[in-house]
């Protein structure tokens, strides 16, 4: 299970929306326990309140971005569905399918407070018109999937899911759906296909999936995280969650912030959005003993490389892109002095080698490419030219080559490690240009 | 509303029969969806759960099942990783390979398991015990290195602690 390592007195209903319920030990947070502490109010709410318009309106104003690291406005990806048929129709699909290296949150909100997830779908629903949810979650997390099937009957049991919820006319129910493995699926196109029941290839858009996603209905994809925060918008409004983070950001609302690496203690905090990199490797304890941060990857492994003096930076959506990474999911991974850079490059290229769907030329054949040029320089065995194909490969797997943004994504942790560990790759280097690796390797041999 | 699993006629290809419970457990999934291809990925991990992996006949069983083409069954059998298309071990053990994991020593970890069970990845020990096999980051990062057996998830590992853990495993 993942780790809170903030005690209950820290995590106020005030301050921690995400979080304020969790129980110390880890055990979940069931219905009645949910309901004691503000569950389902936000529905309650919605229902006497809202018109689905004001709903998405005061999420727009929240500005609560999406969670699962591409930062898209929520209230505008909801305002861009048809609505206003008079029939629900179209689907609200959570995706937790989390698998981008170094991210371990959703698995949290998962595992001890599913009722919040379904919460913020309920709303999701209400707000886009749709009739039907999908949690669309990664075969592996078994226990959450178990805890998540749980809520899901209580909540059905006790008329927050299925025929009137909750007295409103409405029908609205979810299922949760389990995937089979395959790091595309997180990409919400790819996912909407594996739902389907088809290879997770991307879609080409438009059409966005809030036009026509699963089986051509409007469809909204969002995160776990990002979900688990609209109760907290609808039951106390846009500036209050705007509020929340403290002046630190012009994001809105709290994040899920995580350390994981050679660090004395890694896990999970909830914090407001724009809290430092520095004040996480704080509360982190530092690096362990014997170990000094060498570089540090903002939010998985898609994010690009930052130095040591970019702990400073405020970490959200636009200041770390500023710096020319991204935020991604906001959990960041250490490196220490005495780990290889070229090392971990040619892990997390061998990662999306592997995981590319292998729809796009440049990804399906670029990404072998470029794990057989860092393995020989890893291994002492690069060529002159071989670091300028590398850097010349980041920018044909850059945005707007490909479908989706595997490739980009792939590219970035490898042209920043370059661009600040020129030297370690230089060290590879020792022959001359013979053109070993000059060629394109045949697709499955990495 | 009537579907497959209320008729009698137990659906056999060459040899496969689809275990009645597994053939109400895929109707049940095909409620869930508008479309019946949908329900193939969850009817390949019900058969995979009985037989531990998912044969040629296993394919047209469940194609014949939902009422779509074999081709579209095997095509999504072949892209997901964790449905097996040949013999596993009686437990599948995931080592985490990617980046955090890796930046606490996966590595070695996995050196570890190659020793100590003489096997590599995508191979399954002489006595069929046990398959290793590499997995996308399992989102415990905060417990690296990570690994999960069958079900269960564990971390930090250490290459001392192997033989202890997998003991509970026959």
């Amino acid at each position: 299970m993942s780790r809170i390592l903030q005690d209950r007195d820290e995590r106020r209903p005030e301050t921690h929306p995400l979080t304020f319920r969790l129980n110390d030990d880890g055990t979940p947070v069931m219905l009645d326990a949910y309901r004691e502490q503000q569950g389902y109010a936000s529905v309650e709410r919605a229902f006497r309140d809202l018109t689905s318009k004001a709903l998405i309106d005061e999420l727009k104003t929240a500005n609560l971005r999406g969670r699962g690291g591409g930062g898209f406005s929520a209230g505008l990806k909801w305002s861009l569905t048809m609505q206003g048929e008079g029939i629900p129709r179209g689907y609200i699909v959570c995706n937790a399918d989390e698998m981008e290296p170094g991210t371990f949150k959703d698995r949290l909100l998962l595992e001890q407070q599913p009722h919040l997830l379904i919460e913020g779908m309920i709303l999701a629903g209400f707000a886009n018109n749709a009739y039907q949810g999908y949690i669309f979650m990664r075969g592996e997390y078994v226990d959450a999937a178990r805890t998540v099937q749980r809520a899901l009957e209580e909540a059905r049991a006790n008329g927050w899911l299925g025929r009137d919820v909750a007295g409103s006319g409405w029908d609205f129910d979810i299922v949760l759906h389990t995937g089979a493995g395959r790091y595309i699926c997180g990409e919400e196109t790819a996912l909407i296909n594996s739902l389907e029941g088809k290879r997770a290839n991307p879609r080409a858009k438009p059409p966005f999936p809030g036009q026509s996603g699963a089986w051509g209905k409007p469809t909204v994809v969002n995160n776990v995280e990002t979900l688990c925060n609209v109760p907290s918008v609808v039951l106390h409004g846009a500036d209050w969650y705007q509020g929340l983070s403290q002046g630190k950001s012009g994001d809105g609302g709290t994040k899920l912030y995580g350390v994981s690496g050679k660090v004395k203690h890694p896990g999970l905090w909830e914090l407001p959005m724009g809290t430092t990199g520095s004040e996480l490797m704080e509360r982190a304890g530092g690096m362990r003993d014997g170990h000094t941060l060498k570089t540090w990857l903002p939010g998985g492994g898609s994010t690009g490389f930052l130095l040591p003096e970019h702990l400073e930076l405020a970490l959200d959506f636009d200041t770390i892109g500023n710096a020319g990474s991204r935020l991604g999911t906001g959990l960041i991974a250490v490196v220490a002095d005495d780990q290889s850079v070229v090392s971990l490059a040619r892990n997390l290229e061998e990662f999306f080698s592997r995981e590319s769907c292998g729809w796009c030329t440049p990804c399906r054949d670029g990404l072998p490419w470029s794990v057989k040029l860092l393995q020989a320089l890893e291994a002492g065995e690069g060529e002159r030219g071989d670091i300028d194909l590398l850097e010349s490969l980041a920018v044909d797997l850059g945005p707007g080559r490909t479908f989706c943004a595997h490739a980009p994504g792939a590219a970035m942790p490898m042209a920043s490690a370059i661009h600040y560990f020129r030297d370690e790759f230089e060290r590879g280097v020792t022959r001359g240009q013979g053109k070993a690796h000059a060629d394109p390797i045949p697709v499955g041999s990495v | 509303m009537t579907h497959a699993s209320t008729t009698s006629t137990p659906i056999a290809t060459d040899g496969f029969v689809l275990h009645d419970e597994d053939r109400a457990a895929i109707a049940h999934e095909r409620e869930h969806y508008p479309q019946p291809q949908a329900a193939s990925i969850e009817a390949l991990k019900i058969v995979q759960k009985r037989h531990g992996w998912v044969p040629d006949a296993a394919i047209d069983a469940i194609a014949r099942e939902l009422g779509v083409a074999p081709a579209s069954v095997e095509e999504v059998a072949t892209f997901y990783s964790l449905i097996f298309r040949q013999p596993v071990g009686r437990h599948v053990i995931l080592i985490c390979d990617s980046s955090s994991c890796f930046l606490t020593d996966y590595e070695v970890l996995r050196d570890a398991f190659f020793a100590h069970l003489g096997i590599g990845f995508g191979q399954t020990t002489p006595d069929d015990r046990f398959t290793l096999l590499p997995v996308c980051c399992l989102g415990a990062c905060d417990r690296g290195p990570a690994l999960m057996i069958g079900d269960d998830t564990y971390g930090p590992v250490t290459p001392e602690e192997i033989p202890t853990l997998l003991e509970g495993y026959a």
